[in-house]
């Protein structure tokens, strides 16, 4: 634990993306085996089950570090993080323990069938052999998600660097449903087919936006500029679902998501058309609602998302079908490094001799001949329920993760209101003990009605100005949050709004973010509820 | 009831008996100082009262004032109330204020550590029936790590740099910490280079009889190569700017006591956070309050809010001060803190160019 700690503390004393790659290395380079692929599994995101509930460590922390419950809750708004906030309030430990990364992960996941007391005893026996920074990554294994300040690819790279073998080949090794408990170092850095795991999904290819910031907007010029002849390129619509990746291997079906979860039950409608496909089949795309052929707006999909079970009710509010654009194994080989243009004529083919297409749709190419041409056919995104324009070059490999070049999301403006803070909250993490969460509000008659919560779009100068004013205009605390003077004014931009009961305002926004700061703007001027719910007829 | 001894006015800490203001941030006629940064001494007042070692600090910062400068425990009288300065341990020069009236006796804290950081007189806690107390770090999440484990990272930090040929630039204010890591640098290690800032404010020091380690101001003549192997004492107003690049390769450390945070710590992105502080941390400040044996604590800038129910629940007589420097909170972020001590830093920097 003793490296893990360090490598944690490391990672964080530098900004320099060299120095990161020679802290991971180095501790790859002398770590054991097992901790290595348990260190790979908890920066991929794959915890060890929680075993203890969160309220209990919080309970138990607070009797270890004496101090009053509303004490330790204040003490977690200054801080920021759950973890760092235990390991603080504790006092100094007394002994020292040098138990590897895998030891620890084995304790944590032997307390399954313990004794509540048993359970407390050990926890209090850990902290108290732990110093503060093995005891702040040890409380992360309990209770936190693992972000860190360093990217699955740096750790890729380091790996490759000591392996020796290529980061492409081995972000695909380390994607699927292994944990470390099955899954060895030797098993990860030999030759590999897709055979070892059937499950096993490709990264995935992701596309870069072609403008960077919303209030620049390109033109058919800008983007004929950057990416030549209109000729090269295929243009798709933007389809607003969850991306997945759908296998077919040994019998057997697969649906991930892209935050690489699982997702195979959550979508029974997709499973014939699966199962009818050839063996060794592996496709790209986007899973939404639909119904009469069209598909719903996201929030249709959203409602069934989060559900265990899946209703009678659900699958027949918000039905599910695939639209899909790419095919990344076919007849067992893997394609990437076809071109996109033979990709698609295979994933035709299969679609074609398909009895379902139905749910197996096909992702359309849209007819161009000209940059202004296509500009003009995006105006239509929005009734297309799609967020905008997708263009890949008929030449392009399927690569691995967010790559400029070839795959580019040319997305419509957001929907934008201007809207006025009227309540605060400080953040998490970067942007602990600042003011950086805010409710914003517009006008129904003379009053302010909140209607979105936003969390970014600022720069840190903003922040700093913001969390200023906060300070100084606090009209009344509630816990955490603050209800502030209404005075600042904000542009708010958001993809898409649709009805709710769940809302004082009556509307739900997706993706509210802060696109400006409106200086210029008094709080008087800021829109109406009104002229919010017009964007509802659209 | 008899009106307080003190009170606490929009100019300032007041004492009526006396006619006289301790920190006012509005100019008076009579001005008290505890220490000489700029956040207490402002400028503007007819007379100031301070300790000796404060002295040129002061003129060099407030320019042509009317100073007058005395020692620890030693005792001035205002119309009938006896004024007196005792140590504590913030920067050189700081000071706590006795003031005793008809046997009422209160003490005004300024800004205090309880740790002997090696240069500046150590804090000694006051009998008194009223005490003034800061509590810029009062949350228990701020506890410091004695000071010899600090510098020995530091050291160690400055020798890893010099191997790899990178440059040592370590960032702290111009007035107490740049002193404080002067004189706990390990010099075997290499030569001590200074940025302007922090030179004049050691020649004031020198000036007044403090003794510091040598040390070498920046200037255009220089050797980059030379440098790259000392160690570069910066004040925060220098960090990012093009004074600073020009030594690049480097790695820069930032000295605060608010690096014990990681969020703090990665907002800074500063290759290094020390936890340093001039500010007594938790333990600190209640043990110092305790050891007044006072009726009744005022806490000003900080987590007032907190600190107070705390101290009310473990038993003493606590109230939160709001009039003093704007209220709650106020010092509770970096920036708020840092910019006003920094307000220092950037006058310094006007008599550089």
């Amino acid at each position: 634990m003793k490296a893990f700690a360090q490598l944690f503390l490391s990672l964080d004393e530098t900004n320099k993306t060299n120095e990161k790659v020679k802290v991971l290395k180095n501790y790859f380079a002398t770590v054991p085996d097992t901790d290595k692929m348990h260190m790979l599994a908890l920066f991929t995101g794959r915890r060890p089950k929680r075993q203890i509930n969160a309220t209990l460590i919080r309970h138990w922390a607070i009797e270890a570090s004496n101090i009053p419950a509303w004490l330790f809750e204040e003490s977690y708004h200054v801080v920021g993080d759950l973890a760092e906030t235990m390991s603080l309030l504790m006092p100094e430990n007394e002994s020292s323990s040098s138990k590897t990364l895998t030891e620890w992960i084995a304790e944590i996941n032997a307390l399954a069938d313990k004794t509540e007391a048993e359970k407390k005893d050990w926890l209090l026996t850990s902290w108290a052999m732990l110093d503060s920074q093995e005891r702040f990554v040890f409380n992360k294994l309990l209770t936190g998600s693992f972000r860190i300040g360093v990217s699955q690819n740096l750790v890729v790279k380091a790996l490759a660097d000591v392996t020796g073998i290529e980061a492409p080949a081995l972000t695909h090794r380390i994607m699927g449903k292994w944990m470390p408990e099955n899954y060895t170092f030797d098993q990860l850095v030999q030759e590999q087919t897709a055979s070892d795991d059937i499950s096993r999904p490709y990264p995935f290819f992701l596309a870069y936006p072609i403008q960077e910031t919303s209030e620049r907007q390109k033109s058919a010029a800008d983007v004929e500029a950057s990416l030549g002849d209109a000729e090269q390129w295929q243009a798709e619509w933007k389809w607003d679902g969850i991306r997945a990746q759908m296998i077919k291997r040994g019998g057997e079906i697969f649906i991930w998501s892209r935050g690489e979860d699982l997702a195979t039950e959550k979508f029974p409608e997709l499973h014939s058309f699966l199962q009818a496909l050839p063996d060794g089949t592996v496709l790209d795309g986007e899973i939404l609602s639909f119904r009469d052929g069209k598909p719903l707006p996201f929030n249709v999909l959203q409602t069934r998302i989060g559900r265990k079970n899946l209703s009678k009710k659900i699958l027949t509010d918000s039905p599910v079908a695939t639209i899909v654009y790419d095919c990344l194994e076919y007849e067992g080989e893997d394609i990437r490094s076809k071109t996109q243009a033979e990709r698609r004529s295979l994933l035709e083919g299969l679609q074609g001799n398909s009895a379902y297409q139905e749910v197996f749709r096909l992702s359309t190419l849209i007819d161009f001949n000209s940059w202004e041409k296509l500009e003009s056919i995006r105006e239509q995104s929005r009734a297309m329920i799609a967020e905008g324009i997708m263009l890949k070059r008929k030449s392009a490999t399927y690569q691995v993760g967010r790559r400029r070049g070839d795959w580019w999301k040319w997305k419509i403006d957001p929907l934008s209101v201007d809207a006025v803070m009227i309540y605060a909250q400080k953040g998490h993490g970067r942007r602990a003990d600042l003011y950086t969460d805010y409710t914003f509000a517009v006008w129904d008659g003379d009053k302010l009605v909140p209607f979105a919560k936003a969390y970014s779009g600022l720069t840190d100068a903003e922040i700093n100005k913001v969390d200023y004013f906060v300070k100084r205009n606090t009209l009344e605390k509630f816990g955490p949050v603050r209800t502030v003077k209404p005075e600042l004014v904000f542009e708010i931009g958001f993809e898409g709004i649709n009805r709710s009961t769940r809302h004082k305002s009556g509307i739900a926004l997706r993706f509210p973010r802060i696109l400006r700061w409106r200086h210029d703007k008094p709080k008087e001027e800021a829109d109406t509820l009104e002229s919010l719910k017009a964007f509802l007829e659209d | 009831m008899a009106k307080p001894l003190l009170e606490f006015t929009d100019r300032g800490i007041y004492c009526e008996q006396g006619r006289f203001y301790i920190d006012p941030w509005k100019p008076v006629d009579d001005a008290v100082i505890t220490h000489a940064h700029a956040d207490h001494a402002y400028f503007g007042h007819k007379n100031y009262l301070a300790h000796h070692l404060s002295r040129e600090v002061m003129l060099y910062r407030l320019g042509d004032i009317n100073l007058q400068t005395i020692g620890y425990g030693e005792t001035v009288v205002k119309n009938g109330v006896q004024i007196s300065l005792h140590p504590a341990g913030h920067v050189i020069g700081s000071a706590q204020i006795r003031i005793e009236y008809k046997g009422q006796v209160w003490v005004v804290s300024g800004d205090y550590k309880t740790e002997d950081d090696g240069i500046s007189t150590p804090f000694e806690p006051v009998k008194c029936h009223h005490f003034i107390s800061e509590c810029t770090f009062g949350m228990p999440v701020y506890t410091w790590k004695p000071q010899q484990q600090l510098f020995r990272d530091i050291n160690n930090w400055w020798q890893t740099n010099k191997e790899n040929g990178v440059a040592t630039i370590i960032v702290g204010y111009s007035l107490g910490k740049a002193q404080r890591i002067l004189q706990n640098l390990d010099l075997d290690i290499g030569k001590v280079y200074t940025h302007g800032v922090i030179e004049n404010t050691n020649e004031a020091l020198r000036r007044n009889g403090v003794v510091l380690n040598s040390t070498e101001r920046i200037t255009q003549a220089s050797v980059k190569e030379d440098v790259r192997k000392g160690i570069i004492l910066a004040p925060p107003s220098a960090v990012g700017t093009p004074w600073m690049r020009k030594f690049g390769p480097y790695s820069f450390g930032y000295c605060s006591g608010w690096m014990a945070l990681r969020g703090a710590k990665r907002r800074r992105a500063a290759d290094r956070g020390f936890i340093m502080s001039d500010h007594a941390d938790w333990d600190g400040l209640v043990s110092a309050i305790d050891a007044t044996g006072c009726e009744c604590v005022y806490l000003t800038h900080g987590y007032t809010a907190s600190f107070t129910r705390y101290l009310n629940e473990i038993g003493f007589n606590a109230r939160e001060v709001h009039t003093l420097y704007g209220g709650e909170e106020e010092d509770a972020t970096i920036t708020e803190k840092e910019e006003k001590e920094e307000t220092a830093e950037l006058t310094d920097r006007k008599e550089m160019v």
